[in-house]
């Protein structure tokens, strides 16, 4: 007995150490990921250190460094997102919905799930390709030099819709579209399956309808982690350049989209929102692209850093959204 | 004494006061891949008027006719003919994957959720096939309510909790809500306790609260049958007791089933017993004649702990 204890225990040892090295890797792993992370967003932030300002987020693009700004950028970036969102959404969403919820299992349906998880791996500009082909030409469809204007006249203004779309920001949006939507329905579903089927056995028992359980009890509990996983998508959107770089966003332009710098020009002027969607736009990550193939030192080294900023503020405040409608959202959940 | 069904293979077991079921010949060998036999299709033609309750005012409430039931390719259940009168309590025994849970989801259609599931037979509630295909399930589940083994209170208030099935079907007046709330919780026995904190969260409940929180708010559905999946399972022996009260309450207005694996509890509040094995229904009687005299060598084999 005291043999075969001995036994057990000589390697004791050697296996501690073991132990103790793979702590050491874990943290060194870490360590490494932080030591990039702090030395990428110190060099960033110490270059563009007094670059950004006020003026800079206020002002469009200008051939003098000093003057230059994000505006047309950021405000296209916004529109961007918030298009983005509107499509992505309520297609991902109700995607994710009837995959999980409605559907039975079949040959179709395994099929859709599996090219679900292809179309979430497909790099980004193959998607711009499609996007050019789609929306910004629809497949030629409508030949000539002059773009086609399609007029529907609605109660204050009427709204023109130029056909094919062109490199207008509702083609931007819906590519982005369908770049993120894999990841969405995927995301979605993960939280869909995540609610535990006793609260949906237990409302169709107590005799509601399909749409009561999903809209009462399925929903509610799957909402963070839907929103967080849609959160998260737009936030990869609004970093893209590929496809939107296919899909024509404007290298320069001194326009905000619809004309709108700010809440005073929606009151004042609500039909520009209409405009919004087909106007030419550019955002953050093409205005940054295209400072770093400027000559001048100053637009490569500064405002570059000065763009890089902002977006990294905007993908912080999203992210900081995403924490904030989890953590609302679980608390207004009773568990 | 009024009877539950029989599908009596003796039609001598007609004697009265002992009409247990008596699926003999397929059973007896315990041959699994026997499908139902043609035996037992005949007879329940010709036993079938003379097993239904035939004293007391207590009419049929449920009526269960030849059914099969197919996960996929596996049956599940052979051949069940049974009726519950109505305001008792049947309590459904048999081993572990008997079959006894799977036939009782037959009966508010819970089953059909599950894919690849089938059903053969009809399912009578007060004389309507509830596998009819006119029949609207969202309709039929409100009336035939049912508990499950794991409470499930939902993420919600003890308010919402119960007024959800109220809800479903357009009450929304707060008083008239209020109101049900109140006397499904007083029904449930569990108004007192609870009272004061309506607007906390279920979940915060201790387990015999959250299970009998589930069965108030299947009463607030005003439901004619209660379905109960091994309601006290997963319960002490207080709460069990509590639980076992409460049915034995309820029965005076509703229609019970209930799926046991403790004879003891079968014993203690059900009228009637059914007793399944390697789904089929061997026997079933009025709980005390089924305990204590079962003409099956295998309910008798069960009872007595000698299996299962």
């Amino acid at each position: 007995m005291s043999n075969n204890r001995g036994e057990f225990n000589s390697k004791i040892n050697s296996r501690h150490r073991t132990s103790k090295l793979f702590e050491l890797f874990c943290l060194s792993a870490v360590l490494l990921a932080l030591v990039v992370l702090c030395v990428l967003l110190f060099s960033v932030i110490s270059k563009a250190w007094g670059w950004v300002d006020v003026d800079f987020l206020t002002s469009h693009h200008s051939r003098k460094p000093e003057d230059a700004g994000i505006k047309a950028a950021l405000w296209g970036s916004l529109w961007l997102i918030l298009l983005t969102g509107l499509f992505s959404i309520p297609i991902g969403v109700g995607a994710a919905l009837y995959l999980e919820e409605y559907s039975r299992k079949n040959r179709l349906t395994t099929f859709i799930q599996v090219n679900l998880s292809n179309l979430a791996g497909v790099p980004s500009i193959v998607y711009g390709i499609l996007g050019l082909t789609v929306f910004a030409r629809m497949f030629d469809m409508f030949p000539g030099e002059q773009q086609s204007v399609m007029t529907i006249s609605l109660l204050i203004t009427d709204l023109s819709i130029p056909l094919p779309f062109g490199p207008t920001l509702i083609t931007g949006a819906m590519t982005l579209s369908l770049l993120i939507l894999p990841v969405v329905i995927i995301s979605s579903q993960e939280s869909l399956r995540s609610v535990p089927p006793s609260l949906r056995h237990a409302s169709l028992a107590l005799g509601a309808t399909e749409w009561q359980t999903i809209r009462s009890q399925v929903l509610p509990a799957a909402l963070p982690g839907i929103a967080t996983g849609v959160i998260l998508s737009l936030s990869r959107a609004i970093g893209e350049t590929a496809p939107l770089l296919m899909v024509g966003a404007a290298s320069f332009i001194t326009a905000t989209p619809g004309g709108i710098d700010g809440m005073g020009d929606i009151l004042t002027n609500p039909g520009s929102l209409l405009e919004v969607p087909f106007s030419k736009y550019t955002c953050m990550p093409m205005q940054i692209y295209n400072w770093v193939k400027f000559a001048k030192v100053e637009f490569q080294e500064y405002v570059t850093s000065a763009g890089i900023v902002v977006l990294l503020g905007v993908l912080l405040l999203m992210n900081a959204t995403a924490v904030y409608i989890r953590m609302r959202f679980q608390n207004k959940i009773q568990w | 004494m009024n009877q539950p069904s029989q599908n009596s293979t003796k039609p001598e077991s007609d004697s009265p006061g002992l009409k247990q079921s008596a699926p003999l010949e397929e059973t007896a060998n315990n041959d699994e891949s026997t499908n139902a036999s043609p035996k037992r299709s005949l007879v329940s033609g010709s036993n079938f008027d003379r097993s239904k309750p035939d004293n007391k005012n207590a009419s049929t409430m449920i009526d269960v006719r030849d059914v099969n039931f197919y996960y996929g390719d596996v049956q599940a259940l052979f051949n069940v003919n049974l009726t519950v009168p109505e305001k008792s309590v049947m309590a459904l025994i048999g081993p572990s994957g008997c079959g006894k849970s799977t036939f009782l989801r037959t009966l508010n259609r819970m089953n059909d959720i599950i894919d690849g599931t089938r059903v053969e037979g009809t399912i009578k509630l007060e004389n309507q096939n509830i596998y009819d295909p006119t029949i609207d399930v969202v309709a039929l589940r409100s009336r035939v309510g049912m508990v499950f083994q794991k409470s499930t209170p939902f993420p919600k208030s003890i308010f919402d909790n119960i007024a959800f099935g109220p809800r479903l079907s357009g009450t929304t007046s707060k008083s008239k809500l209020t109101e049900i709330v109140e006397r499904s919780l007083q029904q449930a026995a569990l108004w007192d306790e609870v009272k004061d904190r309506l607007s906390d969260s279920a979940m915060a409940l201790s387990g015999g609260q959250q299970q009998r929180l589930c069965i108030a708010r299947t009463l607030a559905t005003n439901p004619e049958v209660i379905l109960m999946d091994e309601p006290a399972s997963a319960l002490d022996p207080a709460s069990t007791a509590r639980i076992e009260d409460l049915i034995f309450e309820l029965r005076k207005q509703y229609t019970i089933v209930i799926v046991t694996h403790n004879m003891q509890q079968a014993a203690r509040v059900s009228q009637y017993t059914a007793f399944f094995y390697q789904g089929r229904l061997i026997e079933v009687g009025p709980t005390k004649e089924l305990f204590t005299n079962p003409t099956e060598k295998q309910t008798e084999d069960y009872i007595t702990g000698r299996f299962g």
